[in-house]
């Protein structure tokens, strides 16, 4: 049996990094996700209203994000904003500042999604039923929103956590990083590192994510 | 004081585009080329106002010079993706029948490997596949990897679009084709496949978009494609705003036919939904 590399981790606090480097990475996509569902339920709202001006202007931001790869958009924000306006953002700040400018579109859909699917007789016998505008919004459309939308949002985490691993592209020290260093560091000890560090990160996404899948699945299935 | 500035572009450009136009063997081939032209001219009308203003800020020689070199890239993208989400709709569609029919043991490694293909970032699995599987002897070239990739993360997607487009066909079609006397393959062909694909459509044209959009990340295994192009450029000349430029347009002009083909062929596949 050849060494497969496993024994890099338990060096020193080679496990403790790998795993601040996984910290990393979900500081960044926590943020942008806090951010996004915030901005995202004001676009998706403004997406649902039937009026043509916010329409047009909604359909076209969800259309550039949907087309745009989130890797050209990194790139146009953290080498573009440079150049042509002279800013000096991080890696940090301008992945947060991507991930949140995607999601809230996606956050919006959503939104706007679940708001269309309640049928229009919901509104109009709550209204029969003598309620105001309020109370219609506060005990008939809410609720039915929320529950189809929690589960999407559960989504919408764990693909801004997978999103999040291609920070690496525009430096910023985050697990993958960490594991590079990893390798190269013991290169002589243990040539075969590779294969074991990589394996760990690659369970280490897989732990991150789907306890959170298997929660959105579960509340799916449960609040259908 | 308009003459010096240096910007000569429309002869060249109209010269090369015709010469280039004539020199090519087939029309199809040069097409994204002669898209890409019109899209540029348009842009250079609108960025000519820009430029007159604050002379050298978008340098329209380098732009035409390294034309080719994004379009070579555009290309490997292209054909990488293709293959890899045809191999992602064959492993997609297997697993989903696996599923459907509930085959032992296959039907747990299947549950399996889309729960884990779901749940992993491309990235990570491009690096797995081409950093860490050849220290177990399982070497492979840069675009098979990528390929290798794609497919592994598009199988489990398309494999969970094709099983609820099958899930949601009512259990009353398959029963009343047995009972009309079909056998289970022609049950299968004629009656459950037309409306699990009309079904699971929006789904399919979403993944394809999706998987199309993470071959951006193909650059971290050293493949010239268009992002690696880019940054190439980006270091070399440090002539950002050029080299960014040119990757936007060109992946509007991969990813855009490709989105407006979907909802067109959306619309269209509809109507062949029954009861739904």
């Amino acid at each position: 049996m050849p060494d497969l590399g496993f024994e890099v981790l338990l060096k020193g606090k080679n496990m403790a990094r790998l795993l601040g480097g996984l910290g990393t990475a979900m500081q960044i996509s926590m943020i942008s996700v806090a951010i996004s569902i915030f901005l995202g339920i004001i676009v998706g709202i403004l997406m649902a209203w039937k009026n043509p001006i916010s329409r047009a202007v909604t359909r076209c931001y969800l259309e550039i994000v949907r087309i745009m790869p989130q890797m050209v958009l990194l790139f146009l924000v953290y080498f573009g904003s440079t150049r042509a306006f002279g800013w000096n953002l991080s890696g940090e700040l301008s992945a947060v500042i991507v991930f949140s400018f995607w999601g809230t579109a996606e956050m919006g859909d959503l939104v706007r999604g679940a708001l269309d699917s309640i049928p229009a007789h919901q509104y109009e016998s709550a209204w029969a039923l003598g309620l105001s505008s309020g109370q219609v919004y506060r005990y008939i459309v809410l609720p039915q929103t929320v529950r189809r939308l929690i589960p999407l949002a559960i989504n919408l985490i764990t693909r801004m956590i997978k999103t999040t691993s291609l920070v690496l592209m525009i430096g910023v020290v985050e697990v993958l990083k960490v594991s590079q260093q990893i390798i190269e560091a013991n290169r002589m000890s243990s040539p075969n590192a590779a294969f074991g560090v990589y394996l760990v990160v690659f369970l280490l996404y897989f732990a991150a994510c789907w306890p959170i899948s298997l929660l959105a699945g579960y509340l799916e299935k449960r609040w259908r | 004081m308009v003459g010096d500035m240096g910007y000569h572009f429309p002869h060249v450009f109209g010269n090369e585009a015709i010469i280039c136009y004539l020199r090519s063997d087939s029309v199809v081939r040069w097409l994204p080329w002669i898209i890409g032209n019109i899209g540029l001219s348009a842009a250079q009308g609108i960025l000519r106002i820009k430029a007159s203003r604050k002379a050298g800020f978008v340098n329209w020689e380098f732009i035409m010079k390294y034309l080719p070199l994004y379009q070579k890239a555009a290309w490997l993208t292209v054909r990488i993706g293709l293959c890899g989400v045809a191999l992602s709709v064959l492993i997609g569609l297997m697993c989903a029948l696996v599923q459907h029919y509930r085959v032992p043991l296959l039907r747990q490694l299947t549950a399996c490997y889309i729960e884990l293909s779901r749940n992993t970032p491309l990235l990570i699995q491009l690096f797995f596949i081409y950093y860490g599987l050849p220290k177990l002897g399982i070497k492979t070239d840069a675009p098979s990897c990528g390929m290798a990739g794609l497919a592994f993360l598009g199988g489990g997607y398309m494999a969970e679009a094709f099983r609820s487009g099958i899930e949601a066909v009512d259990k009353a079609q398959m029963e009343s084709a047995y009972s009309l006397g079909l056998d289970r393959w022609q049950t299968f062909f004629y009656v459950l496949l037309p409306q699990a694909v009309s079904i699971s459509f929006p789904a399919f044209v979403a993944n394809v978009i999706f998987l199309l959009k993470e071959t951006s990340v193909f650059s971290a295994i050293s493949l010239m494609d268009l992002m690696f192009t880019a940054k190439d450029l980006i270091g070399l000349y440090y002539q950002t705003v050029e080299s960014l430029f040119l990757l936007v347009v060109f992946y509007l002009l991969i990813l855009l036919p490709v989105s407006l083909a979907g909802t067109l062929l959306e619309r269209r596949i509809r109507y062949a939904g029954f009861g739904v």
